[in-house]
């Protein structure tokens, strides 16, 4: 299934009726997903991004080479961290920026994204500062791991497990990293866009409704 | 240790589902109630100090179905773990297969105790992903706020009803639901479901207040503010309450920081942090109203910022009530407003019959456009943003990603429940088992948000 998903060609968008691939607009084609990465912003970046970059450049001396690029997109400021530099950057955001709390981990799976299958999305909040951040990690399917930030952050412990369980992000130093919500003897990663959905047909008043992802679907 | 062929007269052919094994951790005992003092002979015979209970996921004491561990010696809890999934539903996978504002009609079932806050999160993550933040209209907003802050009062009452139940106050939930009532007839009233009623969309709001729903708005607000003084004069100052919840549960603020715990518990420990104030939403900057903080970090703390939190939220819905103006309840762009006209009606939200006889009868332009929007959903341009709100029970992040097409790429919650409630241990270990059940109550947990 997996590789399907990854020998799909690759697709541009063209014009406002979404039409992409072989030009269906019957949305009987099946639905294409593709990876739409934002480039890196240019300074200034506005807000107070500026100044939360700045500050982390000052307290990090190894910033360009751990930061692989900032982008300020929605009036977020994303931070895209090199998954061996993570503890140490997450450190020096938590004790000299007063990034105090970490909302959680979040996953995304883009299996177009070759050899950066996997993002780990973190928010940061910092009290003191009145100010929010994301950290974005991304590793291969094949090598699927992050270190954990349980030590940093210890709200990130069921987070992190949460993670592991809806896509298969190893979180290397995590002291308990099992399934938070599937069985533990569950086969896959339910969250990862190779893993189906499922379902069955349902009959309603005599017509037969597919299940959602058989249904015809517009990109 | 006695041997497994010379034990016992424990609860002998009566009951099937009570029994005792053994296994390589020890002697096993299923319970099913009314064997308790057969229970408590057999394991006073074995001298074993530490005992392992596993409490729920059945237990009408950990508010739906989680699950704890508890390692026991005496009284006295030494460890305890959370076991949580059981009503894991695959909502955020779900999402991913329907357009962007049928996703408003799952997430509203995260959190069943907060529907409103549910759909408001998600909407303003989207909205921001849109760009249309600011074209907003004004009425939506104050809708949205309005019966956000009824949502706060309805789930603090439960919180606060069944709290008061599981440590013994039969009354105090008595009077939470009659209140609560009010208010579900409120939601009734104006979305025309008393739950789950995917009334905030992305753009605005589903349909326009009923008419003359104001003077009647403003009565339940009065009605509210005289009832809530009776489940306050039950429980504020009672002597075994108060033995039930002071010093209970303690978690300090490092405590409450270092494991991101917010809402009601992070405000116990006297930190203001509301996002209603420091990083206002919807148009809270327009309001004036009080963060309620307590400085005792524990069970009672929490009770009481519950409490007078209600009376805020009563502010702000009279200020709300001033404030709303005629005006459009959509955003103006029709490649983004949802074409179907709505009505409410005797069994719900349905078709508005002016709508179907304009589609179906005199435009075909309109029918169109209806059938494209309804059946494809409109683009959300690629990117990614995380939208927050102060739930009843802390920050609840909607984190949306959108490839640039008719359906979201991933969207994850940031449930506070979820979050909140890995503070379990640290509030628990090394006291008694009765506070086990007093301290889960004053997080509140919803597990149909914790499980999604």
């Amino acid at each position: 299934m997996s590789d399907i998903v990854k020998n799909t060609p690759k697709v541009s968008d063209r014009g406002s009726f979404g039409v992409s691939g072989t030009g269906d607009t019957s949305g009987y084609g099946g639905l294409v997903r593709k990876t739409a990465q934002i480039g890196s912003s240019e300074r200034p970046f506005g807000s107070y991004f500026d100044e939360v970059v700045d500050d982390l450049e000052r307290a990090y001396p190894s910033f360009n080479d751990a930061i692989e690029k900032v982008v300020v997109d929605r009036g977020e400021l994303t931070l895209h961290v090199k998954s061996a530099r993570l503890l140490e950057v997450s450190l020096i955001l938590r004790d000299e920026l007063k990034f105090e709390m970490c909302m959680g981990v979040s996953g995304a799976h883009y299996p177009t994204d070759n050899d950066r299958e996997l993002h780990a999305l973190y928010p940061l909040l910092s009290l003191t500062r009145n100010q929010r951040i994301r950290l974005e990690v991304s590793v291969s399917d094949s090598n699927p791991h992050i270190p954990s930030l349980v030590k940093i952050w210890a709200s990130n412990n069921w987070q992190e497990r949460e993670t592991y369980d809806m896509f298969g992000i190893i979180f290397d130093g995590h002291p308990a990293l099992t399934r938070i919500m599937m069985p533990d003897d569950w086969p896959g990663h339910p969250q990862r866009k190779d893993y189906p959905l499922g379902g069955i047909p349902v009959e309603y008043k005599g017509a037969t409704v597919p299940p959602p992802n058989e249904r015809r679907s517009y990109r | 240790m006695t041997s497994f062929n010379t034990f016992n007269t424990f609860n002998q052919n009566t009951d099937p589902y009570a029994s005792v094994r053994e296994t390589t951790e020890g002697r096993v005992y299923s319970v099913t109630g009314g064997d308790w003092d057969d229970l408590v002979t057999e394991i006073g015979a074995t001298q074993e100090e530490r005992v392992v209970v596993n409490m729920g996921p059945q237990h009408p004491s950990t508010h739906g179905v989680l699950r704890l561990i508890l390692e026991l010696e005496g009284e006295t809890v030494t460890e305890v773990r959370c076991g949580i999934g059981y009503l894991h539903t695959g909502i955020e996978k779900n999402i991913e297969y329907r357009n962007w504002t049928q996703g408003v009609t799952f997430v509203t079932r995260m959190d069943y105790l907060a529907p409103f806050f549910n759909e408001a999160a998600y909407c303003l993550a989207v909205e921001k992903l849109l760009g249309i933040t600011d074209q907003i209209p004004e009425r939506a907003s104050i809708i949205r706020v309005m019966l956000m802050e009824f949502n706060r009062i309805s789930s603090h009452l439960v919180a606060l009803g069944t709290g008061a139940l599981e440590l013994g106050a039969l009354s105090p939930m008595i009077f939470a639901f009659r209140e609560r009532e009010l208010i579900l007839n409120v939601y009734e009233m104006i979305t025309g479901l008393r739950m789950n009623s995917a009334y905030i969309r992305p753009g605005g709001v589903a349909m326009d207040l009923p008419e003359d729903s104001i003077p009647k708005l403003r009565d339940i607000v009065k009605e509210l503010r005289t009832n809530l003084k009776d489940t306050e004069k039950l429980l504020i100052g009672n002597t075994i309450w108060m033995k039930r919840t002071v010093g209970v549960a303690y978690l300090d603020l490092p405590g409450c920081i270092s494991l991101g715990v917010t809402g009601p518990v992070l405000r116990s420990t006297g930190l203001p942090w509301d996002l209603r104030k420091t990083q206002p939403y919807c148009g809270y900057e327009n309001y004036d109203f009080d963060v309620v903080t307590a400085d005792s970090c524990d069970v009672y703390g929490r009770f009481l910022i519950r409490i007078y939190e209600m009376e805020q939220s009563l502010r702000i819905i009279e200020q709300a009530l001033d404030k709303l103006k005629p005006g459009p309840v959509m955003v103006a762009d029709k490649k983004i407003a949802w074409p179907a006209q709505l009505a409410l009606s005797g069994d719900g939200l349905g078709n508005s019959l002016d709508h179907i006889r304009e589609i179906m009868g005199s435009s075909m332009e309109s029918l169109i456009h209806h059938f494209k929007l309804v059946t494809e959903g409109f683009r959300v341009p690629a990117g990614q943003a995380y939208a927050t709100v102060e739930s009843p029970r802390g920050e609840l992040g909607a984190h949306v990603i959108s490839d640039g097409g008719t359906k979201p790429y991933r969207v994850h919650f940031r449930d506070p429940s979820f979050n909140n409630l890995q503070a379990t241990s640290a509030m628990c270990e090394g006291s008694l088992i009765a506070d086990v059940v007093a301290a889960v109550a004053s997080i509140d947990p919803v597990m149909g948000g914790v499980d999604r």
